[in-house]
């Protein structure tokens, strides 16, 4: 049932002509569902090594069952609102260069996780953090930790794009000044951000012009290119996608597949097939009323490989979840 | 048939009874609604009215008196019909100058720390919050007394001096820039700051860098709405003892000064009939100095607007 409705789901989402031609996507990715129709039984092969999903920028991908050497960690994380618990009790791994999504329905603190591994939560007012998230087996949250630093580290980029009101060649050189960063020619690093965000060609002719002239999708990949600017090792997306159209979602996919190769990605994603066409890892989050206060709370449900979760998910409310039951 | 579904001959009926559109009335027009609407056009013409009325009386009253000799000469009581406000405009001038370095500081930088930095559940922070509100309906009188204390504190034996003025008229305006100024920071999107502290840069950089730049055109309008507003004050500078029959130009902060609307208020009690045409023609220059700074201020927003 489960393996229907994603191969199903695969179809009808490549069916839309919204792919760009030039945009690289391989065209046996397209046909999403081409590698999983030549299996002959969907949950025989998840437990093989060779996942299907969350492999579409490289159907030879190889991800092992266990985060082999993980950049992040979250221990026992809860996150307070005042007294309110909006995340308990969430365990997480972020591997080294792969795609983690965490996915699940509005309200389930998703969202609420992703700010806290780099330590935006500090930002809103009465926001507490309980456990553990480790960079590199340092607490971020330990005493002594600047929270600049955590930043620098771990970029993040937004649900809504928010280009600065500055050229495009400022809004990309503004991090690396602020943070000081060692730069021998800035010219050279703005170009080499946007070209990491696949946005250089166009707009080479026009840095010194506003960010606001650009497209949302351009936007979009104006903040990813100024996020890799200052080099960060982690970059976090907190739906990166949601206000875009099609063809910019599918330029951004495109883009996260090429920057995973350099970074450890963490993605929010309402899109079910966003996360199973990127993310080499899939999280599931779902939010549990309070017996007596009635306030959901938000709970790990279930942290597998995208292939696993996508088509024999462990939990069932998991696959309540991913085969539109509930949510 | 071949005909649509829609056009079956009942079916058009029940159309045409509900699309009689030309019945020649209006529920719009109704008389409680004319009453109302006229109601809103005398309210507006009220107040329009008046104030034309009052510009125009006042522009014919100093229509003599519309020549150099009004801004280049010095009060003169001797030839009443020669008598200038050469000391009274560039007091006046001075005045604004020591008011603006003065509030404009103090105004930005208190409203940042309440936008940006200070915790809005902290009781004390709550207070400030509260009077700022209650001081900027406080009547400036207060403030003129309030400034010749300050006066008296810095050791100043003259207090009618252009810093005692700007003192006084920096207090009056104060709370309508750091109003003004926090709702124009509030009104940066908070997104903006998020992407600069998201990318390493500290609360500090992100308000320097992004919040403030951006809160530029609204930050000019209050202030310079605030100065037009301190302009024309006179109630504090007479009670800083300011000196009304100045004949030099004020050369500095420290200066014995007048201002121009205290020389409008001196000239309008004089029984000689040219007082009062000069008067009149003075409140006229005082308008136009009024409105350059309001142009200058429409000027700035305009250059500095940003959409997001």
């Amino acid at each position: 049932m489960t393996s229907n409705f994603v191969s199903s789901n695969h179809v009808s989402d490549t069916d839309v002509p919204t792919s760009p031609p030039s945009s690289g996507r391989p065209a046996s990715v397209r046909i999403g569902s081409v590698p999983m129709s030549s299996m002959p039984d969907i949950n025989v092969t998840t437990d093989q090594d060779k996942p299907e999903l969350g492999t579409l920028g490289d159907p030879e991908r190889v991800v092992p069952d266990l985060p082999p050497d993980p950049v992040m960690e979250a221990l026992n994380l809860n996150v307070l609102y005042g007294d309110f618990l909006a995340v308990s009790g969430v365990n997480l791994s972020f591997g080294k260069n792969e795609i983690t999504a965490l996915i699940g329905p509005s309200g389930c603190g998703k969202s609420t996780v992703l700010r806290c591994l780099n330590r935006m939560n500090d930002l809103v007012p009465g926001a507490r953090v309980q456990g553990e998230v480790t960079y590199h087996g340092q607490n971020i949250y330990a005493k002594g930790v600047d929270p600049i630093a955590v930043r620098t580290n771990i970029g993040m980029v937004f649900q809504k794009p928010n280009p600065f009101p500055k050229s495009i060649y400022d809004n990309i050189a503004y991090g690396p000044r602020v943070t000081g960063m060692k730069v021998d020619n800035m010219d050279e690093l703005v170009e080499e951000a946007l070209r990491g965000a696949a946005l250089w060609d166009e707009v080479k002719d026009k840095l010194k012009q506003s960010a606001y002239g650009l497209s949302g999708g351009q936007q979009q990949r104006l903040c990813i290119a100024r996020t890799i600017a200052t080099k960060p090792d982690v970059i976090l997306m907190d739906e990166p996608c949601s206000a875009l159209d099609p063809i910019a979602t599918a330029r951004v996919e495109d883009l996260m597949l090429e920057l995973r190769t350099d970074y450890t990605i963490i993605i929010v994603t309402h899109n079910m097939q966003q996360a199973a066409r990127v993310s080499d890892r899939t999280a599931f989050f779902t939010a549990r009323p309070d017996e007596t206060t009635g306030n959901r709370t938000g709970l790990l449900v279930e942290y597998n490989l995208t292939s696993k979760l996508f088509t024999n998910p462990n939990d069932q409310r998991t696959e309540d979840y991913i085969s539109g039951r509930f949510g | 048939m071949s005909a649509p579904v829609l056009t079956s001959p009942k079916r058009a009926g029940e159309l045409a009874r509900d699309t009689v559109l030309a019945t020649g009335r209006s529920r719009d027009k109704t008389p409680g609604s004319l009453i109302f609407l006229g109601a809103l056009w005398f309210s507006l013409f009220f107040g329009v009215i008046v104030l034309v009325f009052l510009i125009v009386t006042t522009a014919l009253d100093g229509a003599g008196r519309f020549d150099s000799a009004l801004l280049t000469n010095y009060f003169s009581r001797i030839r009443p019909d020669e008598t200038g406000f050469r000391a009274g405009i560039l007091g006046s001038l001075w005045l604004m100058l020591g008011t603006a370095t003065l509030a404009v500081p103090i105004g930005i930088a208190s409203a940042l720390y309440l936008e940006e930095f200070a915790d809005r559940h902290r009781w004390y922070n709550r207070l400030i919050e509260l009077n700022l509100q209650n001081l900027a309906a406080v009547p400036s009188v207060v403030y003129g007394l309030l400034a010749v204390a300050a006066m008296s504190l810095l050791g100043f034996n003259q207090t009618g001096i252009v810093l005692g003025g700007a003192i006084a008229l920096a207090l009056l305006i104060l709370p309508v820039i750091i109003i003004t100024t926090r709702e124009a920071v509030r009104a940066v999107p908070s997104e903006i700051r998020f992407g600069s502290l998201a990318l390493g840069a500290t609360v500090w950089q992100t308000t320097w860098r992004q919040t403030l730049p951006a809160a530029i055109p609204g930050i000019a309008t209050g202030t310079i709405l605030g100065l037009s507003r301190a302009i024309g004050e006179a109630a504090p500078l007479l009670l800083l003892g300011v000196a009304i029959g100045v004949r030099f130009d004020p050369n500095g902060f420290l200066s014995s000064f007048t201002a121009l609307p205290m020389q409008i208020y001196n000239m309008t009690s004089q029984p000689q009939e040219e007082f009062q045409t000069a008067a009149a023609a003075a409140i006229i220059v005082l308008l136009v100095m009024i409105l350059g700074m309001n142009a200058i201020a429409i000027v700035i927003r305009n250059k500095f607007q940003k959409t997001w």
